[in-house]
């Protein structure tokens, strides 16, 4: 707890390389799923640290949506492909738009927060939806993205744009460390166990949870230039209820204990499901109900938990090392 | 005396309920004050309007002169008039020094630095130190919800206090402990907060630890005061007998003045 650079920010920093180098050892394939998960991980870390203050955003592919729309909308009618001016634009775009609804969902908690989440993600679903602009329900393409004015093209821009993800998505992740441990950071846990608690202590419940709000926002929508970047494309589907439910049960499979652990999450369910589809491709939800319901009943703290729990085993003397000692 | 607090006319209705009025009450900068009354006299109305809980629907309240009248919670705890609850209001999944932390974490204020850590040596030091101005510095890495309730009501209070607050309430402060521990306990708690210099007004049905903790005494009754004034002359008062204290404390103070009587008589 008093260490200014934690074990979980040496494992990140460690992971950048590894990660790297996954690019020239396994297959195209699993490559293609990292770096998916990794921009939506980045989603699912935004909804983790809301969880962290007790709030489920059953709505925050709406963020998601905005940092892809962004990023789509920039290089359709502005002819925009630089991957950092999208970033920038994303992050400012969700920004602004989270701070704005902040004022009224951190009046709210548990289910109220939850369904008016959700719904503030439907009413952009349903906007795009019925834009025909905007491609519809088909969405439209993005351009091939450029670096400062380096423009990859073929394997080696496929490798410099997983690179670049990789490089912001542990990045953030790192940041977002740094804020679980800041005074937000423990302010938002206070929220979770004793609001009350919190105002007697002098300090506001509401404006931490704006705050928390808007960088949860600005995560998501640096998650959604990244993965819309990955695909070259997007669609309405990227804010609607059942994306946003999908990072809501990464989070929950996931648990809470690490800011590692919902990105590790959604590559795990990104594999599940793979496989889940393979083996029973009409019913393959009822694989991940399944992992879910016995995830909820065995690990109620998510799959991070066995790695908290071990740790502790490890951490704790054995009696035979007391009776010595003693 | 010039007063800390001085609340005027203090009223709080709800529908038409009158749950306090005419409240008004002068604390002294580092005054013991005693609360007496029965359940639903507006005692814990008056700490709620005070400490912003409740607006008042009526009247004023003065710290150090000022209106804070309306002020939200956090603004007057900011100002020093800090609070502890009847039923302790802790993060009861955490351990005992990680609720010292938060408490210190917030007192802080420092200015809100996203990027650095909140907790570091020094503040942990200050933690346990406070934990042991209560007496329960061995309970520091021991989570809340396996507290016995005395250690959970004096971590309710340290938390309260780690601001120095000027004025702090208690509310019911020995509700929970055992009838052999409340003396101990409620001296361990004066103590700690004498040192301070800290204003206490503490709530308590308890009329022995009234007697032996606070030179003044306010009694509630119905949502007014019956008598503000030296303890032992408002636990004298007649009205405050019938009304407040009841038969069980009759019966106890008369059969402590019986021997003086008999023997005076002799």
């Amino acid at each position: 707890m008093t260490k200014s650079f934690d074990k979980t920010e040496w494992g990140l920093l460690l992971a950048l390389p590894v990660l790297i180098c996954l690019t020239f050892l396994l297959p195209a394939w699993v490559v293609n799923y990292i770096q998916v998960s990794l921009g939506t991980g980045l989603v699912a870390l935004g909804v983790m640290i809301q969880m962290r203050a007790g709030l489920v955003s059953f709505g925050q592919g709406l963020y998601f949506c905005i940092g892809g729309y962004t990023a789509g909308l920039a290089g359709k009618f502005l002819g925009i492909s630089d991957l950092f001016v999208l970033l920038v634009m994303g992050l400012l775009a969700s920004v602004v738009i989270a701070f704005l609804l902040g004022f009224l969902l951190r009046r709210y908690r548990e289910i109220f927060f939850a369904m008016l989440s959700l719904a503030v993600s439907m009413i952009l679903f349903g906007l795009l939806s019925s834009t025909e602009e905007l491609g519809s329900t088909d969405g439209f393409n993005l351009p091939q993205p450029t670096y400062l004015g380096w423009a990859p093209e073929g394997d080696l821009g496929e490798t410099v744009l997983y690179v670049v993800t990789c490089v912001v998505t542990l990045g953030l992740a790192l940041g977002l460390n740094r804020v679980l441990r800041s005074p937000l950071g423990y302010i938002n846990e206070a929220i979770r166990e004793n609001e009350l608690r919190v105002e007697y202590l002098g300090t506001s419940a509401h404006r931490a949870v704006h705050i928390t709000y808007v960088i949860a926002a600005a995560v998501s929508a640096a998650g959604g230039v990244l993965w819309a970047m990955a695909l070259g494309h997007v669609d309405p589907e990227m804010t609607n209820w059942t994306t946003s439910g999908q990072f809501v049960f990464v989070s929950i499979l996931a648990g809470t204990g690490n800011i590692a652990a919902p990105l590790i999450g959604t590559f795990l369910l990104e594999i599940v499901r793979v496989y889940a589809v393979e083996i029973s491709p009409n019913t393959w939800q009822m694989i991940l109900g399944t992992l879910m319901l016995l995830t909820i009943i065995f690990l109620p703290r998510g799959l991070w938990s066995l790695i908290a729990s071990a740790k502790r085993k490890t951490a704790a003397p054995k009696a035979s090392e007391i009776m010595e000692g003693n | 005396m010039t007063p800390i607090l001085e609340t005027r006319n203090l009223e709080r209705t709800f529908g038409a309920v009158v749950a306090a009025r005419d409240i008004n009450i002068r604390i002294g900068a580092g005054e013991i004050l005693g609360v007496i009354g029965s359940n639903g006299a507006g005692k814990t109305t008056f700490v709620n309007m005070v400490t912003g809980y409740l607006p008042p629907s009526a009247g004023e309240i003065l710290y150090r002169g000022s209106s804070i009248t309306g002020k939200p919670t956090r603004e007057i705890m900011r100002l020093g008039i800090c609070r502890s609850f009847q039923i302790p209001q802790l993060f009861p999944e955490m351990d005992v020094l990680d609720n010292m932390l938060i408490a210190l974490t917030i007192a802080s204020r420092v200015k809100p630095a996203l990027l650095t850590p909140a907790i570091d040596a020094g503040r942990e030091e200050e933690a346990l130190s406070l934990l042991a101005r209560f007496g329960i510095e061995r309970y520091a890495h021991q989570e809340i919800a396996t507290l016995p309730q005395g250690v959970r009501k004096l971590v309710d209070i340290a938390m309260a206090t780690v601001s120095d607050p000027d004025l702090l309430f208690l509310d019911e402060p020995t509700s929970g402990v055992s009838a052999d521990e409340k003396m101990d306990f409620m001296k361990t708690l004066i103590n700690a907060l004498k040192a301070n210099d800290t204003a206490v007004l503490f709530i308590e049905h308890d009329m022995e630890i009234i007697e032996a903790f606070s030179p003044r005494c306010v009694a509630f009754y119905e949502g007014t005061i019956l008598a503000d004034g030296p303890t032992r002359e408002v636990l004298e008062n007649r009205k405050v007998r019938e009304f407040v204290i009841g038969s069980e404390f009759h019966r106890k103070t008369d059969k402590q003045a019986a021997p003086a009587a008999g023997n005076g008589a002799a």
